[in-house]
């Protein structure tokens, strides 16, 4: 019975991507009538069914309705306004400027929809992680298929039902399910992958996309460090902690792609910067986080017991300077800061995704570009300084997917910046027109005359022809012209 | 006693060596700078002048090519290329600065070129000169290590490669690998930031299947079936001659770009064929396979290949001009076949020589189901003066490049991006799309420790939240409102 059912869906599966092909061929989503349309309707969603969304979120994540909003749905609409006002200027073509010999030639890039795409999104940010490649991907003129993670179950349900009632439903569709469905899905055909996840599955689904020479976008993790100077101003440290703060334990409790994972900080200022991040997880997040809901939860046991065995090495254990207490029941984890836990702990080789903070204390500050460089390159980096010179050694000397200074996290609202990784934290990117570029592909249509050829374009060869040829694809168009004209002659050439 | 050299045998412990030793050479940071990077371009330009003649006689001996399609389709574009490169690499080196709204206020950010580390180039045999050494300039251009692995079909090419790159670059960040599938394989295994693949489809799999392994970003330059589409109503002179340049002119038919084959209507089908026949006899005499403005087909296999497309049953009767082959020097002679049938094996896979079919169809719109029916090419031409037809084309058909008018000319525009879409590529290069595919575009933000928006932080409060709706939706109104209740 169970298997029946099995060859049931992937049939129905088939027979659903072949008409959402064809009804892509019919050439409807390529009108910016249509694209505008669905965007409009996505921002209602999001307006309209905000209460839903937010619910969900604090179902599924504990996520507070304002951390919900601002990192979630605020974000979304940003993002919506910003592709809706830009559009038509994404759409146009672009002149690309012509060699003059070129003379009756025209030449433009277009960009043109990939065709069927297929969305993976992870369970941190379900409506964000879902919603901004689909942007991208409406806004480009293609149908999708996203494919939401079960993790985060209500949000999923939410995406489901949203879409279907809000959405094209013939060109946008919905496929919700865990990894069964998700292999399933991956060997289907697809004109483009775009998936956010871990390394381990983004190695799979590059493998998947091969069968088709589907071209993948893969968002990734890694270790993002916080590389803390010894700020001297009290007003700048306050600043630099809260932020610090907010980028680790208030975005959901560190279970985020660029949240801070770890810090470096110089050792002689290790204690204040500790000290005053104590004070801080205190004001911002209150006696009771839980309860408050300004910290998120842990989103399963499964994630829950692997960030509490990386706090069970003994040697973890010992290096704990605050929090460190874990309510099973609840799905809740302190934030917790540790100092100069042993770097050949898991908690310093793998990427935490929660609420712990590693301190690793350095001599000078500049040893922390060495310490990241020995490391895979993560998706982000964040450096608190105001030292022009560390600033630029920083960009020069590391590889990261980003960099963003005196800050965290905040790197992800900026509409102008691509948003992507490199190395092992990814490839590829998107937000704001990069999300348009990455479901696009640039056509180049060339025009030509009949009216102008160059006789000397054809066999049989001679050398007169060749130094003709010569001239003109070295855009000498004067040159061409006296040597048509017999006024100039090219000097080293040998016969043919 | 005077023994022999042990034959150095290039494994996946010589590979591993290889890239960990480039690896190193990048990380020191000597291939950053701009200074390198012009050094290495110059050098490029030096080896290609320099040399010109030993490249002529490689390509001869490995393609038959004639001279003149040597200098001008393979040195004359590469020359272009690193001077294209030199001119433009500052500005492409400079960071771009982009504007910052209220989300991220107050900030500045730039978007910072960063080489990828270092490059993996594998190269095709039938340009290959060009195919080696267009991506390479890419790669130095961009501050990258780069290693170089040309096709073991064009031998004499190869090796010219290896001993002119040994000479002129720099050993430790750009080295050549020479060898056939064995030496494929053991590059393959290691970890590269890039992988710039020239070829096939089928080897094409297996390059992204490796790179899969380790992440790594891949350009696939492929191939595909080139349709061109020749309407009425148009100098039919001009357009047989291009399309016989595009083709038989390109290193006589092995060219990724030329056109595959032909649609036109029934009507207008014998037209096109006499001028092709005129057009060709005067570019190649009475005896094309004597001539010597044509290249040979590079190897008995391909050569084998290429007769049984002909020799096919259903194929065989339809050749109407042509068809003369001499299996001791390796050539075919210009090839035209009318209507054949569209299960044929010619009509099946990319064709890669010098036979051109010609379909026939009763309108010319018809034209569009045929090359939609396929996989989406690399390359798509039209020769009409209809405007309308021309908008449909360039709305209805996907392909890497569209060209009208003519033929493979968009390969030597470098403010054109080349590359493929679906089975014909992943990716793209020439001018600064070569810069930008060796590169990684790093996002810098900067921020002020000024100006923070209390509304991010906890604790929270519906307050805040009004007000940060507010700031989202940019109305003054609505963040006064916000503010005072």
């Amino acid at each position: 019975m169970q298997i029946h059912n099995a060859m049931e869906t992937l049939r129905d599966l088939e027979r659903d991507l072949k008409n959402m092909r064809e009804y892509y061929e019919s050439g409807i989503t390529k009108e910016a009538s249509w694209r505008e349309s669905q965007l409009k309707r996505l921002r209602s969603f999001l307006l309209e069914k905000e209460e839903e969304i937010l619910n969900a979120l604090l179902q599924d994540l504990g996520k507070h309705h304002l951390e919900a909003f601002r990192d979630e749905v605020g974000t979304l609409i940003k993002s919506l306004n910003f592709a809706l006002n830009n559009l038509k200027q994404w759409m146009s073509g672009k002149k690309a400027k012509l060699p003059k010999i070129a003379l009756l030639t025209s030449a433009e890039i277009v960009a043109e929809p990939l065709g069927l795409v297929l969305i993976i999104s992870s369970w941190n940010f379900p409506f964000g992680l879902s919603l901004e490649p689909l942007i991208g991907a409406i806004a480009a003129g293609n149908t999708a298929v996203l494919k939401p993670s079960e993790l985060s179950p209500t949000c999923s349900a939410v995406l489901a039902s949203g879409l279907y009632n809000y959405l094209d439903k013939k060109a946008i569709k919905v496929i919700q399910g865990g990894p069964a469905e998700a292999e399933q899905l991956l060997h289907q055909r697809w004109d483009k992958i775009f998936f956010t996840g871990s390394t381990r599955v983004g190695r799979i689904v590059m493998s998947s996309a091969v069968r088709y020479l589907t071209p993948v976008t893969l968002e990734l993790g890694g270790k993002c460090p916080a590389v803390v100077d010894s700020l001297s101003s009290s007003f700048d440290r306050e600043v630099a902690v809260k932020r610090i703060i907010v980028g680790k334990f208030g975005t959901c409790a560190g279970q985020a792609c660029i949240s801070i994972d770890y810090i470096l900080v110089e050792k002689r200022f290790a204690p204040v910067l500790v000290e005053l991040m104590k004070v801080w997880i205190k004001k911002m997040f209150g006696e009771n986080p839980r309860e408050l809901k300004t910290v998120a939860r842990i989103v399963n046991k499964q994630h829950l017991f692997r960030l509490k065995n990386l706090v069970a090495d003994p040697r973890v254990q010992e290096s704990v300077v605050y929090g460190g207490s874990i309510d099973e029941d609840n799905l809740f984890i302190e934030p917790t800061i540790m100092v100069d836990p042993p770097l050949d702990s898991a908690i310093m080789s793998e990427e935490i995704f929660g609420p712990l903070l590693p301190v690793i204390t350095l001599e000078k500050i500049e040893d922390s570009i060495k310490f990241i460089n020995s490391r895979p390159k993560p998706l982000a980096l964040y450096v608190f300084t105001k030292n022009q010179s560390l600033q630029r050694r920083m960009i020069s000397e590391t590889s990261s997917g980003s960099v963003t200074f005196n800050d965290a996290i905040v790197q992800y609202a900026a509409d102008t910046l691509p948003f992507g990784g490199v190395g092992e934290s990814g490839f590829g990117n998107y937000h704001g027109k990069f999300s348009f570029d990455t479901f696009s592909h640039e056509k180049t249509v060339v025009n030509r005359s009949f009216l102008t050829d160059f006789w000397f374009r054809f066999p049989p060869w001679n050398t007169h022809k060749y130094h003709l040829l010569e001239v003109a694809y070295n855009y000498d168009y004067l040159g061409l012209l006296l040597l048509v004209l017999g006024l100039k002659r090219s000097c080293k050439r040998k016969s043919f | 006693m005077a023994g022999e050299e042990p034959k150095n045998v290039f494994d996946a412990e010589a590979a591993s060596s290889l890239a960990r030793e480039l690896r190193g050479t990048f990380l020191s940071g000597k291939t950053r700078s701009y200074e390198w990077r012009v050094s290495q371009l110059k050098a490029l330009l030096k080896l290609v002048d320099d040399n010109e003649q030993e490249i002529v006689d490689a390509l001869r001996s490995d393609l038959s090519k004639p001279p003149m399609e040597s200098v001008v389709c393979e040195i004359g574009l590469l020359k272009n290329s690193c001077k294209v490169s030199l001119r433009e690499l500052k500005h492409w080196m400079k960071p771009e600065k982009v504007k910052t709204s209220i989300t991220t206020f107050p900030s500045s950010a730039e978007i910072v070129p960063e080489p990828l580390g270092v490059a993996l180039v594998i190269s095709a045999w039938n340009y290959p000169i060009l195919l080696s050494l267009d991506p390479v300039v890419g790669a130095i251009a961009a501050g990258n290590a780069v290693v170089l692995k040309p096709s073991e079909i064009s031998p004499a090419t190869s090796s010219l490669l290896a001993k002119l790159l040994g000479k002129y670059m720099d050993n430790s960040c750009v080295r050549v690998v020479e060898g056939a599938a064995d030496e494929t394989t053991a590059l393959l295994q290691q970890k590269w930031d890039k992988i710039f693949y020239t070829g096939n489809a089928r080897i094409g799999r297996t390059v992204m299947t490796a790179a899969a392994k380790h992440l790594t970003p891949v350009v696939l330059e492929l191939g595909g079936k080139s349709p061109a589409v020749v309407d009425s109503n148009i100098n039919i002179k001009v357009a047989s001659r291009r399309i016989i340049a595009g083709k038989w002119g390109c290193n006589n038919g092995q060219a990724c770009i030329s056109p595959d084959y032909i649609i036109t209507t029934k009507d207008y089908a014998p037209k096109l064929v006499d001028a092709l026949k005129t057009e060709l006899e005067t570019f190649y005499g009475k005896n094309p396979l004597e001539s010597k403005d044509l290249s040979r087909i590079v190897n008995s296999n391909h050569f084998g290949r290429l007769t049984k497309l002909l020799d096919e049953d259903k194929v065989s009767g339809k050749i109407v001009y042509g068809g003369e082959r001499d299996e001791s020097k390796l050539m075919i002679a210009p090839t035209i076949l009318l209507d054949v049938p569209r299960n044929s094996l010619i009509m099946n896979e990319e064709i890669f020589g010098p036979l051109l079919p010609i379909i026939t169809v009763d309108k010319l719109e018809e034209s569009f189901d045929v090359i939609n029916s396929g996989t989406k090419p690399l390359a798509a031409y039209l020769f009409t003066n209809n405007k309308k037809l021309k908008e449909q084309f360039a709305k209805g058909i996907s392909a890497g490049g569209l060209v009208v008018n003519d033929t493979t000319l968009h390969l030597a525009v470098h403010t054109l991006p080349f590359g493929g879409v679906g089975e014909s590529g992943i990716g793209a290069y020439h001018g600064k799309f070569s810069f930008d595919a060796f590169t990684h575009k790093k996002a810098v933000l900067y921020r002020s420790f000024h100006g923070d928006a209390a509304v991010r932080y906890p604790p929270y409060s519906y307050m805040k939240l009004r007000l940060m709706k507010a700031l989202i939706g940019g109305s003054i109104n609505g963040i006064i409102r916000a503010l005072f209740g």
